[in-house]
């Protein structure tokens, strides 16, 4: 996956994040999880992973908080 | 086969449930009370000789032929301004009456010509059918005095004689034919609302006139047709039926433009399109039309149409033709390799919102269950998906909650986001009815569209608000509502949760969320906005009607919430005039959406992790279906680029011209190695495809389209598919190919599939919308006649959920180098990417796309009207000519994107909703500067685009 396309992702996770930080502070973190699972293929989760294996760089840290509520693919 | 014939009733229907009875010629009859004499009698069966009136229009009582005797009563009044009275006798055929009648018409007579035999009206003319029905039989006046028939007048020229006014490319205006009954005139201000027609001058001289003096197409005329429909004689005709003759037959159909869905009868001479006409019956426009649906279908026999199957290894090879056999082949083993290659998930397909119900559920069904995965989308990705999403979380329904006719009963509405005139131009007619009846308009648009003020329409308040910032505007309206005590407390807590009201209530309270504070950024002054609020709150039926200003933003999915809040806290839902209304861009993408189009759903907004959902599919259709999300159409074209999806079948939609970031679409395309495009003709997308196969008009196939309202309308064929084929045929044709059992005889028996599957669509088949002309969906056991208004006794999702709504400005800045702000939008004469309405004589109104600038940021850059310009943003460039107006504020651009030379997407962003992914097309930081000419961008898009249209042994294509 090339730099430009997990930016993207960046930019769409952290996108994702700022609405749900909005919300009441107790549903937020599941707000952001139920939506990545509901719209995101499993390419893009598989990648999201990744990244947050990697350190997780430019993510909004209700991203972080959100991911062991995100279903994470199986391998390629 | 013959016409459908309309009854003309003479006057409107009353809406009086005060019944009246009445005798006429001895018959007696009920009707309501402030029915017309002459409306009742048509009830009764009995036909009042007329000339001046029209159910479309308010009576006029000017053509002196409706008259009838009342016991009683002295005179002679006219039907059809005379309404019934109790007890009262009508006598409609007197001796008195018949020599009145006679006379008036041996007048009307005496002043137009006698050309009957060759003349364009033959066979339906009003005047024609008048002068038999009274029983005229001589005409002794000549035409040696003063008329209006003939050029000259005993060898000198006659100055009461005019020309031909052929100028409209669709209709001629003969004012030698015209009897002045004001007709047209009517139609124009009452069912249309331009009043671009007049009678000019008095008596004798009294004569219709197209503005001042002007022909028809320089005048405010848009093309309607109303007044040519309304027409009793020849003065108006379609160019079409002069050139082709009188239609044998017609068959009511939907017209394949816009979202709201009109229907027509089309009118037939054996396979030949004689015209369409808009029937009174159809229950989205009533009648009504505009130039679009009524003229502008000449694209379906357009030379350009690619007819023959078309393959080619490499996107640089000129196209070969192949027979749809060999074609089918090609794609099935080309799909098949690449799956086999570079794994399931590498291919998929998008549905069009251009295509019928029936015709996208085969398209999905082929993705999901041939591809084995759920890589489906739809253009509705690019225009309404935030619609879908945020009216699902607030209301627990994708569809807009009332239909057309609710706008009858709204005391003030609110338009954002949407310019109706253009872009749903039979919609405002009916909002522009409602408006001149006294209901108040408020606008929150960047630009001043025409509804702020034209004729007899002005809006209340113009919030002019800068790009970007809807959930500003929109949260500090509630902030108003909620902080002045003007929310609906009962409705609140009887439909909506009390808690979420509360969260909400105290969010938008906040004083950061006040009009004074959020004018920093939306620039609209804080007591337009206040009073903008208490007018909604407090002016009775409150109805929203918005468009794709608001969706294709960063916050589009926010901005679609906080328009469901406002409806909430106002108790504006679930009752007629009221309720939140998305006027959809195409004339399916309701439906599209419905038929599980997107990559997450399946028919009914059926979320794809859904077990019990899934085993209805898998049933039926014997596979295992990916219970996970696919991708959507900017992650396909991610995806391409990364090297890891690489085949895309799409139906009817041109991605590499409508969707953002062209360079970035075509990026993508080009890294695919099997994309195939069905469509009418050589798109754009085309230019990156290897497979062609050809698409048919809506005129050569079954199906339904679903408009903004939720109505299910039929589309029937009225001609061969030129290519062959229905696209339902084809992509059947394709999934047996690949090995799928497919046996669909008629697109009836996709949809008793969709009704078998999908609990919204139920009771919903091809004999039933016969029976019923049209449904709005849900129609199942709970709602037979399906459901003209949502919400009624309650949410779909159970109680109403107000959301948060907090302003996030988006990431796409002015700045020095970028220092306006674009946005895009429609007109009238076009749609969308142009390829239908280019093909056809609407070019004459809107031959190229424009870019609207201030005065004063146009004379800051040494602009003047007319120069070529250069459009740059951090996207790309592109050129195209100024066009200086006040409509747009300074600091803010505005072009439409018709054309593909303008390539205006070269300048959009890829920046997109947080929730949907649908573009952000409607701001980016842009600056524009004088220029010479085309960029290198288009001279390189454009000389690869021809390179691309070669077909072997065929000379290069017109486009």
């Amino acid at each position: 996956m090339s730099a430009n396309t997990n930016a993207k992702l960046i930019y769409m996770a952290n996108q994702i994040a700022t609405f749900f930080q909005s919300q009441p502070a107790n549903e937020a973190a599941q707000g952001v999880a139920t939506h990545i699972n509901k719209y995101w293929e499993s390419r893009m989760r598989r990648k999201l992973f990744e990244h947050i294996e990697h350190g997780g760089e430019g993510l909004n840290p209700l991203v972080l908080e959100a991911a062991p509520k995100i279903r994470k693919p199986e391998a390629a | 086969m013959s016409l459908v014939h309309e009854i003309n009733y003479g006057t409107p229907a009353s809406k009086s449930e005060k019944l009246v009875t009445l005798t006429i010629d001895g018959q007696e009859i009920s009707v309501p009370e402030g029915t017309s004499i002459m409306r009742a009698a048509m009830e009764a069966g009995i036909e009042v000789p007329k000339l001046c009136a029209s159910d479309m229009m308010d009576a006029f009582g000017s053509c002196r032929l409706c008259l009838v005797e009342i016991e009683g009563r002295a005179g002679m009044p006219a039907s059809c301004t005379t309404p019934v009275a109790q007890g009262i006798s009508v006598s409609t055929q007197t001796q008195r009456l018949k020599d009145v009648r006679r006379g008036v018409m041996e007048l009307y007579i005496s002043d137009h010509p006698l050309d009957c035999l060759t003349c364009a009206a033959n066979g339906d003319c009003e005047l024609q059918d008048m002068a038999g029905a009274v029983g005229l039989r001589d005409v002794r006046y000549g035409y040696d005095g003063s008329n209006h028939v003939k050029a000259r007048n005993n060898g000198e020229i006659n100055i009461q004689w005019a020309p031909k006014d052929e100028s409209n490319p669709y209709f001629t205006f003969d004012p030698a034919k015209c009897i002045v009954c004001s007709r047209c005139v009517r139609a124009c201000e009452e069912v249309q609302g331009t009043f671009a027609l007049t009678i000019s001058g008095r008596g004798f001289d009294s004569r219709v006139s197209a503005g001042m003096s002007e022909d028809f197409v320089s005048s405010e005329c848009v093309s309607c047709g109303a007044c040519v429909q309304a027409c009793p004689t020849a003065t108006l005709t379609e160019k079409s039926v002069i050139e082709i003759g009188q239609p044998e037959h017609s068959v009511v159909t939907t017209c394949a433009y816009c979202g709201v869905g009109c229907s027509f009868k089309a009118e037939m001479r054996g396979e030949e399109l004689v015209r369409m006409v808009p029937w009174k019956d159809g229950q989205a426009n009533r009648g009504h039309s505009c130039v679009k649906g009524r003229f502008a279908y000449g694209y379906s026999s357009h030379k350009d149409r690619i007819l023959n199957p078309m393959i080619r290894d490499k996107i640089s090879d000129p196209w070969r033709e192949v027979t749809w056999e060999e074609a089918y082949a090609h794609v099935a083993s080309e799909f098949r390799r690449i799956q086999y290659q570079y794994g399931r998930d590498s291919v998929g397909g998008i549905t069009s919102s251009r295509c019928t119900n029936e015709e996208t559920y085969l398209v999905q069904k082929l993705v999901r269950a041939g591809f084995g995965n759920n890589n489906v989308d739809t253009c509705a990705r690019v225009c309404h998906s935030p619609t879908g999403y945020g009216l699902n979380q607030t209301f627990g329904t994708s569809a807009g909650t009332q239909n057309f006719d609710s706008v009858e009963h709204t005391d003030v509405a609110i338009i954002i986001g949407a310019n109706p005139t253009d872009g749903h131009p039979v919609f405002a007619s009916r909002l522009k009815k409602r408006l001149r009846e006294g209901a108040k308009l408020i606008v929150i648009d960047p630009r001043r569209i025409d509804l702020v003020r034209s004729a007899h329409v002005e809006a209340s308040y113009h919030l002019p608000i800068k790009p970007g910032t809807n959930v500003a505007i929109l949260t500090a309206l509630a902030h108003v509502i909620v902080t002045e005590g003007l929310a609906d407390e009962a409705f609140i807590r009887e439909r909506c949760d009390w808690s979420e009201f509360e969260d909400w209530a105290a969010f938008v309270a906040e004083p950061y969320h006040s009009p004074e504070a959020t004018e920093a950024h939306t620039g609209v002054a804080a007591e337009l906005v206040r009073g903008a609020a208490r007018l909604y709150a407090t002016g009775g039926n409150g109805a929203i009607y918005y468009g794709l200003g608001v969706t294709e933003h960063s916050q589009g999915s926010t901005t679609v919430m906080a328009i469901a809040n406002l409806a909430m806290v106002t108790g504006n839902i679930g009752r007629p005039g009221v309720g939140v209304n998305p006027l959809r861009g195409q004339n399916n993408v309701q439906g599209s959406c419905d038929m599980g189009s997107f990559p997450h759903e399946l028919p009914g907004y059926r979320h794809i992790s859904d077990d019990a959902t899934r085993e209805t599919f898998e049933k039926l259709w014997g596979v295992t279906l990916n219970n996970e999300p696919g991708l959507r159409i900017p992650n396909m074209l991610d995806a391409a680029v990364d090297g890891t999806f690489k085949g895309l079948y799409i139906q009817g939609e041109d991605i590499l011209q409508s969707d953002p970031d062209t360079k970035h679409v075509a990026a993508g395309l080009a890294a695919m190695e099997c994309v195939v495009v069905q469509d009418l003709f050589l798109n754009e997308t085309a230019n990156y495809a290897h497979v062609f196969l050809p698409g048919s008009t809506f005129l050569e196939k079954d199906g339904t389209f679903t408009n903004a309202e939720r109505r299910i309308n039929r589309v029937r064929k009225v001609m061969r598919p030129k290519n062959g084929y229905a696209d339902w045929e084809v992509t059947q044709k394709l999934a047996q190919a690949m090995g799928l059992d497919w046996n669909y005889g008629h697109p009836s028996e996709i949809m008793d599939e969709i009704a078998a599957t999908t609990p919204t669509f139920a009771l919903v088949s091809y004999d039933y919308l016969d029976e019923m002309g049209s449904v709005q969906w849900p129609c199942n056991e709970k709602a037979p006649l399906g459901s003209p208004i949502m919400h009624v006794d309650g949410f779909v999702r159970g109680k109403g959920k107000f959301i948060r709504t907090e302003y996030v400005a988006t990431d796409e800045k002015t700045g020095p180098r970028f220092p306006l702000l674009l946005t895009t939008g429609r007109i009238l004469s076009h749609y969308n990417v142009g390829a239908q309405t280019r093909r056809t004589d609407n070019v004459v109104w809107h031959p190229e796309d424009r870019l609207e600038i201030h005065p004063h940021d146009a004379e800051q850059r040494g602009i003047r009207d007319g120069d070529w310009v250069r459009l740059a943003s951090r996207s790309g460039d592109t050129t195209l000519r100024a066009l200086i107006t006040d409509r747009v504020a300074p600091g803010v651009v505005y072009t439409t994107f018709h054309h593909p030379t303008t390539q205006a997407n070269v300048i959009t962003t890829d920046f997109s909703d947080w929730a949907t992914n649908c573009p952000e097309y409607k701001v980016t930081a842009v600056q524009v500067s004088p220029s010479n000419g085309p960029t290198d961008w288009q001279i390189d898009y454009d000389e690869q685009a021809r390179q691309s249209r070669r077909i072997a042994g065929k000379l290069e294509a017109a486009e």
